[in-house]
């Protein structure tokens, strides 16, 4: 420093207090939740754009385009009908299996879509980050809400199959609504959660899958969980069914199909289990998120 | 002194040192195992000491040059700025929220230019009106639509200097009360680079800051009145421009 020539014109002020007469920030201080609350609102336009973008950025290449956006969920249930329906044979006690089968798959797809998602949407846009201040936590929401707007294609696939396959419309079917508010800020949480971890545990990103496919086992998606369960303790099986995915694809098959197979909750209990993982996930996952605001693209 | 001169960055004795991950010598399977089994200091994360012990004070309507030779820690120093690194030893404090500005800022490569004008603006906080009105704008500025209409065709077709433009348009379109730019004026042509140094010129006189980090010292000398030179985390010199230039022209020719 002894070269230096010094143009500094306060030389008697400290800086700490020159940068505190003039109000001004330390870099790299992380704001307070209702502050950050209400930069993410201040953001939300962004969130939804970003989402957009990606949706149609994902098929910009593909012949058919954003067609794949219903083809997807189409062949999907193609696929687990022809295993678990004609040569596995696991709809022998289930009527309606394909209806069955389809709640399962698109309720279930949704969350797991945003928990990989999820996983890297700290870690793929990290060029962003480093270039960009916006709060963080647009990243994780706007991946929830890419694969949000993918559901509904799924869903009025559903629809379609449910009817075709002989189940009269009803009133219930509003109930789908409620459902995927709470599904949604589940998976929201979720997705918080996993961003900052997996920004932290890089290697996340190999073990997710999984995981993911754990989960997709223990759900219920191929098959009745109560039926499945019926020999265990019911201690074991209790804590198997507050699974969050399978309340909410016991939900969403109760709203579509009037045969559902009973379950071991009654429907109102469902409700309560829904809405307590959706509580508790949205905020531990924003809670968490927010925790680590500043720590996101650096090193 | 002018009391009126308001500072909008202080820099209080900065020191930075980064963590560099998958810096590991082996990288071979055996290697992880080794260094999981000998639970020793993660051996693929190394420190780097980029930026020692900086101080310096910017104020309104000033376009301060950063220069020096490659890895002497400009951009470094320009990432604390913004609030994007920690200081591991020291603070800094700035008014408002610091834009960097960087010729790496990550745009969607799919999607079209226009979309990407949309969803910058709105990554920078632009209200949904002000970015419906300035789409246009940016997309006129950046010059990328004089060969024909490129701002509809995806990024990835983009040659790297018109998406160098475009990412400099998008970011020179808000008022920033600090603005970080990292190398962006090298990449235009010289039609662009006299644009966007009026660009920057203009930005200044609405009681900006502007910092320029270049190697292109005649855009330097074009945009700036204060240099800081910095040489192996240290600033080695700080002043009025024509000196420190004189200064290090000197030095590098004489190595």
């Amino acid at each position: 420093m002894a070269e230096a020539v010094v143009t500094e014109p306060y030389p008697t002020v400290a800086p700490a207090q020159l940068a505190a007469r003039y109000g001004l920030r330390a870099a790299g201080e992380r704001p307070g939740i209702r502050e950050y609350i209400r930069s993410l609102w201040a953001y939300r336009h962004f969130i939804v754009a970003f989402a957009n973008a990606r949706n149609v950025a994902t098929l910009t290449t593909a012949r058919l385009g954003q067609l794949w956006h219903v083809l997807t969920p189409l062949t999907n249930a193609a696929v687990y009908y022809l295993i678990f329906g004609v040569i596995l044979g696991t709809s022998d006690r289930i009527e309606n299996f394909v209806a069955y089968l389809c709640c399962g798959i698109f309720i279930f797809g949704y969350t797991s879509a945003v928990a990989s998602a999820g996983t890297v949407s700290i870690t793929a846009n990290l060029n962003m980050i480093r270039a960009l201040q916006f709060p963080r936590a647009s990243l994780p929401l706007s991946v929830t809400i890419t694969q949000l707007q993918q559901l509904l294609a799924s869903m009025a696939v559903l629809i379609a199959i449910v009817l075709v396959t002989g189940e009269p419309p009803r009133l219930a079917w509003l109930t789908l609504i409620p459902l995927l508010l709470l599904q949604t800020v589940f998976s929201g949480g979720l997705a918080m959660l996993l961003g900052r971890l997996g920004s932290k545990i890089v290697d996340l990103k190999q073990i997710m899958p999984f995981v993911l496919r754990t989960w997709l086992y223990g759900s219920g998606v191929f098959y009745s969980l109560t039926t499945a369960t019926d020999n265990m303790p019911t201690w074991a099986s209790t804590l198997l069914h507050l699974n969050p995915m399978l309340v909410f694809i016991e939900l969403a098959r109760e709203a579509l199909i009037t045969t559902t197979p009973p379950s071991h909750f009654s429907v109102e209990s469902m409700w309560l289990v829904a809405l307590g993982w959706a509580i508790v996930m949205g905020a531990l996952g924003f809670f968490y998120f927010w925790r680590g605001e500043k720590e996101y693209g650096r090193g | 002194m002018a009391e009126t001169r308001i500072p909008t960055v202080v820099v209080d004795d900065v020191h930075i040192v980064y963590r560099v991950h998958g810096a590991a010598k082996d990288n071979s399977p055996l290697g992880a195992l080794r260094r999981i089994a000998s639970r020793g200091p993660s051996a693929t994360v190394r420190e780097v000491h980029a930026v020692k012990g900086v101080s310096f004070v910017a104020h309104e309507g000033e376009a301060v040059g950063l220069i020096g030779t490659n890895g002497s820690g400009k951009s470094t120093l320009l990432r604390a700025i913004a609030g994007l690194l920690p200081a591991t030893k020291g603070a800094v404090y700035t008014k408002g929220q610091p834009s960097l500005l960087g010729v790496n800022a990550a745009m969607m490569a799919d999607l079209s230019g226009e979309r990407n004008v949309v969803l910058g603006c709105l990554a920078m906080g632009m209200p949904k009106g002000e970015v419906r009105t300035k789409t246009q704008e940016i997309i006129d500025f950046s010059g990328i639509n004089e060969r024909g209409d490129f701002s509809s065709l995806p990024m990835r077709t983009y040659s790297s200097g018109m998406g160098a433009r475009l990412r400099f348009s998008i970011a020179a379109a808000k008022k920033h009360e600090v603005l970080l730019i990292d190398e962006a004026l090298a990449t235009g042509d010289a039609k662009f680079r006299k644009r966007s140094e009026d660009r920057v010129r203009e930005l200044r006189a609405g009681a900006g800051t502007v910092f320029l980090v270049s190697h292109s010292l005649s855009s330097v000398r074009d945009t700036c009145e204060r240099t800081i030179w910095l040489e192996s985390g240290v600033i080695r010199m700080d002043g009025p421009t024509d000196e420190v230039l004189a200064a290090y022209e000197e030095f590098s020719t004489a190595k």
